[in-house]
């Protein structure tokens, strides 16, 4: 049995120590905001925050992250950060198909906490490990400004 | 007897009573003459020759709820859709929601498709336009009824704004009118709005699924949990057509939390599927199996030797597809004549959710019901596949309709293939639970059903002055259409329309025109990608346009003009295309631009891009890009496509390729398979150009015109023809 700290509870899970943290939040938790869409870290759908830190939890087993603070698309919201990522996101129409956004928005929050003001330069770096085959770069690119200037 | 029919109706009665709900019965134009007098309750209960259509759901609370007949895969429907209704209904924009629409073609079939329900060739808006204008038109005719009735005024004086019924200072809003409004006739007809008094249409209201979409609320197949359900991960074969012979599942079995194991046998592929309660666990259960596959049928060429079966081919006689004039005889008389060819490759889908599908089966024989949980774009032929491989009818399958995290043709399989697997898989498993049935990225990847390969070979006659006078096109490739239920409707004498499609239908003046096809049996799955025969046609037709100019001297886009004198949609995108992207005005060295346009789904895309040269490779500064739709419902959803369009288009113009090794597909993951991330995405300038005819499709006519546009940029700045897809096999890399 192991305990994780997830959007600030402990939580128990009996999930094999192996098992990536998506699976756990998916299939154990019934946390089904963060997706599923490579299994390799090549696409970045399952972003979650580890200290704050993006990080992809498809290829990050439980046994590993038992001491970090896991945050989820299921409370970003919650934050001053997160919460001005998903009125930006609404305000600039970016999602589509939608699948990939609990992704983006995870990596532009972590973004924003590191970055207040990011340069294109910046908004690069930080998202092109996220793909989005609706490619709706040019809104995220716009979203995260709005954001940022929305927090300044 | 019961029939289906009254059974149907008698759901909807009940959810009235539970709901207290107004679900206005809508009538089609040819069902009008039917209907007087009766209330949309009455429609309802009673057994009618015709089906009352239902598109709107007004509830106590206020909200107006638009049953959408088309799938949401991020196209917009659930806001251009709703959009109609609004509009009709003079509704408040923050009172609409959007719902899916089940799996009904009496009610939902679409209207381009005749008696089939689905979604697909950028027709969701363009079917639904009167459709769902006239479905709010005629529920706001009931309210106001209902109102006029309330406050014994004449009709006419009430007054419907932004989901207010008014008359003079008395005030109701839609939800508090909703009861007595049920009672109302249904209108016999209904008078649409004069377009200068929309208020919505033409705008751009939010998107309805924006904001689920932002916080991980929306939900999609790969979301959905029932009580009991296992997760299945298949081992699917090595090759196309590759039949199970044994499987070993000693070591699968071995592995803690696997249920089940099971084989199963469907028209798409074989396969044995391990069952547990979470996807890892399912997913270690598969990677354990062992399996030996005859392959003695199976499909086991490489890509290179298809293409060269494909070039032998292309220089023999094939079908015609269009012929004006005598264009063997007027090249044979041209003072110049040029040849290209040009090579194309498979193609995935790859959307971002791999492709899963959640079934349930309840009890055996007459009451047997098959319950499916997936973004469904092919109502009627999945239902019709399942009930087959099932042994139920057609209406025993039910669809429930769920976001879809993209789709881009897949989820319409001809085969059914995935909902077909997960069926077979929960029939094995003896049907005592839900089974969601989760592809890997690599078993998505790896299943097929691709764009298929192409090779085109065009030659060009010109005459003394440069003119041109002779265009001859042939195109190898596999059929999409045949052997599906489209077959008998779009393919003729032996030609597939979406094989020649933007390419049969030229539309420069050329006097000398023959297209001609070879559509060689091959077997790998193939299926419509995104725009379908306009992902290669407008390549090759675009960028062999641009050869002729360089030849003749002239300027790419003052050419297309020339040519274009009759088709006025073509030419206003493309001056407004060139126009803001500043053609002809200099460029600094080692810059240049590409001109494209073309036309798919009735709808015409002219872009223009501009790249630069740094160092070895290039960069997309910038596309300008011209589209007419007809009537923009929702100016930023339109605005939307076009970039989802160019940026996937892109992908497939830079490295986008499924290659075969032996048969097997070489590609399995994002690794190898690269979309367009955001350090690539060039800047985008959408215009749409006023029009007032109906609206046509956006979803997909985005997606072609880009890559001939940036092979034309290249072509100027290089002087090197592109002639095969993706840009990178060309020896050009992309900063």
């Amino acid at each position: 049995m192991a305990t994780l700290n997830i959007n600030g509870k402990r939580v128990q899970t009996d999930a094999p120590g192996d098992t990536p943290l998506l699976w756990v939040l998916r299939d154990y938790l019934d946390m089904t905001g963060t997706k599923f869409g490579c299994g390799m870290a090549l696409c970045g759908a399952c972003t979650v925050h580890l200290d704050g830190k993006p990080a992809r939890s498809c290829v990050t087993p439980i046994s590993a992250v038992a001491k970090n603070k896991i945050t989820t698309i299921e409370k970003i919201g919650e934050t001053k950060a997160g919460k001005a990522v998903q009125a930006a996101w609404t305000a600039e129409s970016v999602p589509q198909c939608g699948y990939c956004q609990s992704g983006q928005v995870m990596a532009a929050t972590a973004l924003l906490a590191s970055k207040p003001h990011p340069t294109d330069a910046d908004i690069d770096a930080a998202m092109s490990g996220n793909i989005c085959r609706c490619a709706t770069y040019n809104r995220i690119r716009a979203a995260i400004k709005r954001a940022a200037k929305e927090l300044a | 007897m019961i029939t289906n029919e009254s059974r149907r109706l008698e759901g909807r009665r009940k959810f009235l009573k539970h709901s207290g709900a107004l679900l206005l019965g809508l009538h089609l134009p040819q069902t009008l003459a039917q209907g007087p007098g009766k209330t949309a309750e009455d429609h309802l209960v009673l057994h009618k020759p015709f089906a009352p259509n239902a598109f709107v759901r007004i509830a106590p609370d206020n909200t107006v709820t638009v049953i959408v007949k088309h799938l949401e895969m991020g196209q917009g429907t659930y806001t251009g859709l709703p959009t109609l209704v609004a509009e009709e209904l003079d509704a408040d924009w923050s009172q609409i929601r959007a719902e899916g629409a089940p799996a009904d073609a009496k009610l939902y079939n679409n209207l381009f498709w005749g008696a089939a329900q689905g979604t697909g060739g950028s027709t969701a808006l363009a079917n639904s336009y009167e459709q769902l204008r006239k479905a709010g038109a005629s529920a706001r005719a009931m309210l106001v009824a209902a109102a006029a009735e309330k406050w014994k005024v004449p009709a006419q004086e009430v007054v419907v704004s932004r989901g207010v019924v008014s008359h003079k200072n008395k005030k109701l809003s839609f939800g508090q009118l909703a009861a007595d409004a049920a009672k109302q006739p249904v209108p016999t007809d209904v008078q649409l709005k004069d377009p200068k008094n929309f208020t919505y249409i033409g705008k751009a209201v939010r998107r309805t699924d924006a904001h689920a979409k932002s916080n991980g609320t929306a939900r999609f197949t790969q979301d959905v949990k029932l009580p009991g359900m296992m997760t299945a991960v298949a081992l699917h074969p090595p090759r196309f057509g590759a039949k199970l012979k044994s499987f070993d599942a000693s070591k699968a079995k071995e592995i803690a939390g696997v249920r089940d194991v099971v084989q199963f046998s469907t028209p798409a592929r074989d396969g044995v599927a391990v069952l547990a309660k979470d996807y890892w666990t399912a997913k270690k259960g598969r990677d354990a199996l062992t399996a030996e596959w005859d392959e003695s049928n199976a499909f086991k060429l490489s890509s290179s030797e298809l293409m060269d079966q494909y070039k032998k081919l292309a220089a023999t006689q094939g079908v015609s597809a269009k012929k004006e004039g005598d264009a063997d005889q007027a090249l044979a008389g041209a003072a110049k004549v040029l040849e290209a060819a040009y090579e194309f490759p498979f193609l995935a889908h790859a959307s971002m959710e791999p492709m899963n599908c959640v079934v349930s089966l309840q009890a055996r024989g007459e009451n047997a019901t098959c319950e499916i949980w997936n973004g469904e774009q092919f109502q009627t032929i999945d239902q019709m596949v399942v009930a087959q491989t099932l042994g139920l009818k057609p209406e025993q399958v039910k669809l429930n309709q769920l976001y879809a995290g993209g789709s881009f043709g897949r989820r319409a399989n001809p085969a059914s293939d995935y909902l077909v697997e997960a069926a077979a898989i929960t029939k094995a498993a003896g049907g005592k639970y839900p089974v969601k049935l989760v592809w890997g990225r690599e078993d998505d990847m790896r299943a097929g059903w691709y764009r298929p390969m192409y090779y085109h070979v065009l030659k060009a006659g010109l005459d003394e002055k440069g003119d041109l006078v002779a265009w001859k096109h042939v195109i190898v490739g596999q059929s999409i259409l045949t052997g599906t239920a489209f077959e008998a409707m779009l393919v003729k004498d032996g030609v597939d329309g979406t094989s020649v499609e933007g390419a049969a239908n030229l539309p420069y003046a050329v006097a000398n025109l023959a297209v001609e096809l070879h559509s060689p049996k091959v077997g790998v799955p193939v299926q419509w990608w995104r725009s379908v025969g306009s992902t290669h046609t407008a390549f090759a037709t675009e960028c062999f346009l641009d050869e002729v100019a360089r030849e003749a001297k002239k300027d790419p886009y003052q050419l297309r003009r020339a040519l274009l004198a009759k088709h006025p949609r073509h030419l206003a995108a493309l001056d407004a295309a060139a126009k803001r992207a500043g053609w002809g005005k200099a460029l600094a060295k080692g810059r240049s631009r590409g001109i494209a346009v073309h036309e798919s789904f009735n709808t015409v895309v002219a872009q223009v891009v501009e790249i630069s040269r740094k160092g070895s490779s290039l960069k997309i500064q910038k596309v300008v890009c011209a589209v007419d739709c007809g009537v923009a419902v929702n100016s930023n959803v339109v605005a939307m496509q076009m970039e989802s369009g160019i940026g996937y288009g892109l992908s497939a113009a830079l490295t986008g390729a499924i290659t075969l090794k032996d048969g097997m597909v070489e590609q399995s993951n994002f690794h190898d398979y690269q979309p367009v991330r955001m350090n690539q995405m060039p800047r985008i300038e959408v215009l749409i150009v006023p029009s007032k005819e109906k609206p046509t499709g956006v979803g997909e006519p985005a997606t072609p015109v880009i890559a001939p546009a940036l092979a034309n940029a290249i072509l100027a700045l290089e002087g090197k023809p592109m002639r095969a897809l993706p840009l990178s096999t060309q020896g050009v890399t992309f900063a």
